[in-house]
């Protein structure tokens, strides 16, 4: 008799799980459709940089310095089109940021061939940009007030007590794929990995297909690691299909090109093994289908809004960054987006590789424990 | 002519806990015979089936498959048997021939799916998911895949429970063909007429103990001659006769 290969039969698990994901429609919309439509709305709308939306009253003198300098400066939008009243209703709900309204009072007490503008501002406190503007000010009127002490003037400026030195150098511009890409990523791994694996195991057992696999000669690790390159290989499928899509449709940084992709493959790699684990404590703890939704959620959800995938962490309150930090999807977000933006190396993330790596330890411990066959 | 011995359960017991499911058990199956399991619900029929196709562990006794001990040659037997279980589920989202494959590989063997859907006349069904199937195609599809490994023995539970007369038919002669090629089936039923039908010879179980082993005629006989009469006189044809009569014998899809 021919000896019994243990490989064969855990690649015709891999085989066979893996053609019943592609057809599992909740599958693909998960870890595929999901990611890319969140993809696609913050590509489309979060285009932007930050821009301080200022409303020009109607009195307002535009041929002055003040304006246009003002008018240079890229981050300030003036906007001119709006009647008085409209723009203060909108300067108190905040859609727009501030109310700026030029006066040239030249006649008063100081010499009369120069003009004196008196700049009237008004901001709102339903909008914190107005701050941006305030530092734009500060510097125009600074630079105006020097100029005309030393060229008109003729006199020296006053001594000065602090110098600005500014430099720009030149970088990579961080657009906002890529952030949300990587998070995306991160998420759809996240998902594909509880879900899918929770789902999977809970139903084989349920539906005794595991033990008419038992009462073939296939081992217990075959039809895990069977399973688990199924996925992988799934995840990865994924994953290619998104970072593709992010690079050539929204401009999506791959520093390092190829090299990159494939640090971003192997890291996803790591993620789905992990959250894997997660799935498998579910489906040991479910009791049917479903309940499997309620308890993967407790695992996702939380992960999904506090593990920088939308919004970084940072932008968070400090009582809720320790717990940011102490979840898993955090660092595997972290990593991806050290590898595509900055061009890190698998070495150069191994802190968040490591604490993935404790996660991994302590979930498939846990699972150990709790996962059943029957 | 002393038959050869295939399976040899001896003094099986299997405790659940303070529950005794199986108390001393002990019979043997011969080579190429159809062996029926008959008893009622919770007689631990299954508990017994499911201890010699090595899915359960037993709690004492001996028992020896195609001359290996299931205590430690699990793996030697799994390749020599067939398993069909009572009311189990295949991978979901796969098509027949994909399912074949499937367990091809599980069992290391290289077989093509119409080459098994052939043996069970399933062939136009190939590319048919599990559970858009009839309920007898169902039973004819779990048997395809119980002989996917050219097994010396198969174990049916239950396999026409659910089934419409015509199916039930159908089945059994399925069951006869398999046993005429030379593989041993041991077969667990609650109807009765089945296994008079089918089985070469059957073991009453009850109470987790096996409370008569013989072939059906010979139980029948025993049982006229000790004075036993059948309270209603017995017509030469029953409902069943009639309903295969006026419906035909054909085998239909539901």
């Amino acid at each position: 008799m021919k000896k019994y290969s243990n490989i064969r039969a855990t690649l015709a698990i891999a085989r066979a799980s893996l053609k019943s994901i592609l057809r599992s429609p909740s599958a693909v919309i998960f870890s595929l459709a999901f990611p890319l439509i969140f993809i696609l709305v913050f590509g489309f709308i979060g285009g932007g940089a930050v821009t301080v939306d200022v409303g020009v009253a109607k009195t307002c003198d535009t041929v002055n310095p003040v304006y246009q300098e003002l008018k240079k400066v890229s981050v300030v939008n003036l906007i001119h089109n709006q009647p008085a009243d409209e723009l203060n209703s909108n300067l108190s709900k905040g859609t727009i940021d501030a109310l700026l309204d030029i006066r040239n009072n030249a006649d008063k007490k100081f010499e009369r061939e120069h003009p004196v503008f008196e700049v009237n501002v008004q901001y709102t406190k339903a909008s914190s940009k107005g701050n941006i503007l305030k530092s734009v000010l500060a510097n125009i009127l600074n630079g105006i007030n020097q100029a005309f002490h030393q060229r008109i003037l003729k006199q020296e400026a006053p001594p000065q007590i602090t110098r600005l030195k500014e430099t720009v150098i030149s970088g990579r511009e961080y657009k906002t794929i890529d952030f949300i890409l990587p998070g995306q990523l991160g998420f759809s791994l996240l998902s594909t990995g509880v879900f899918g694996t929770a789902f999977v195991f809970l139903s084989l057992r349920i539906t005794l297909v595991i033990k008419r696999f038992f009462a073939t000669p296939v081992k217990r690790a075959s039809i895990v690691i069977g399973e688990a390159l199924a996925r992988i290989t799934f995840s990865l499928m994924g994953a290619l299909f998104i970072i593709i899509i992010g690079h050539y449709a929204f401009g999506f940084t791959l520093v390092n090109g190829v090299v990159t992709v494939i640090n971003m493959l192997i890291l996803s790699t790591i993620g789905v093994i992990v959250f894997m684990g997660f799935g498998f404590v579910v489906s040991g703890i479910a009791k049917s289908e479903s309940t499997v939704p309620p308890i993967a959620n407790i695992i996702t959800l939380p992960q999904f809004l506090l593990s920088g995938t939308f919004f970084s962490i940072n932008a968070f309150p400090a009582w809720l960054q320790p717990i940011s930090h102490a979840l898993p999807l955090t660092y595997l977000n972290d990593a991806l987006r050290k590898v595509a933006f900055e061009g890190a190396g698998l070495i150069d993330v191994s802190h968040q590789l490591l604490i993935l790596g404790i996660w991994g330890l302590v979930i498939y411990t846990v699972a150990v424990k709790t996962f059943k066959w029957e | 002519m002393k038959k050869q011995s295939v399976i040899t359960v001896k003094n099986l017991v299997k405790n659940y806990g303070d529950f005794a499911a199986v108390k001393d058990i002990s019979f043997e199956v011969y080579e190429g015979e159809i062996f029926g399991l008959l008893g009622p619900n919770g007689a631990g029929k299954t508990t017994t089936l499911e201890i010699i196709e090595t899915l359960r562990d037993k709690t004492s006794g001996e028992i020896w498959v195609d001359g290996f001990s299931v205590d430690t040659d699990a793996d030697s037997i799994k390749q020599r048997i067939g398993v069909q279980l009572q009311a189990a589920g295949y991978y979901p989202n796969l098509n027949l021939s994909e399912l074949i494959d499937l367990f091809s590989g599980l069992y290391g063997i290289t077989k093509t799916p119409m080459e098994m859907l052939q043996k069970v006349a399933l062939t136009d069904k190939a590319k048919a998911k599990y559970k858009q199937l009839s309920g007898g195609q169902k039973q004819r599809f779990s048997i395809a895949t119980t002989l996917i490994n050219n097994p010396r023995i198969i174990f049916l539970d239950e396999p026409t429970t659910g089934l419409d007369p015509q199916a039930r038919r159908n089945l059994w002669d399925l069951i006869k063909e398999i046993r005429d090629a030379g593989t041993t089936v041991v077969i667990t039923t609650h109807y009765m007429d089945e296994a008079e039908v089918l089985c070469d010879r059957v073991a009453f179980i009850d109470g987790g103990k096996v409370v008569g082993i013989d072939t059906p005629d010979n139980f029948i006989d025993k049982l006229v001659s000790s004075g036993f009469e059948r309270p209603k006189q017995v017509k030469l044809a029953n409902l069943e006769d009639v309903f295969i009569n006026l419906t035909g014998k054909n085998w239909r899809d539901e």
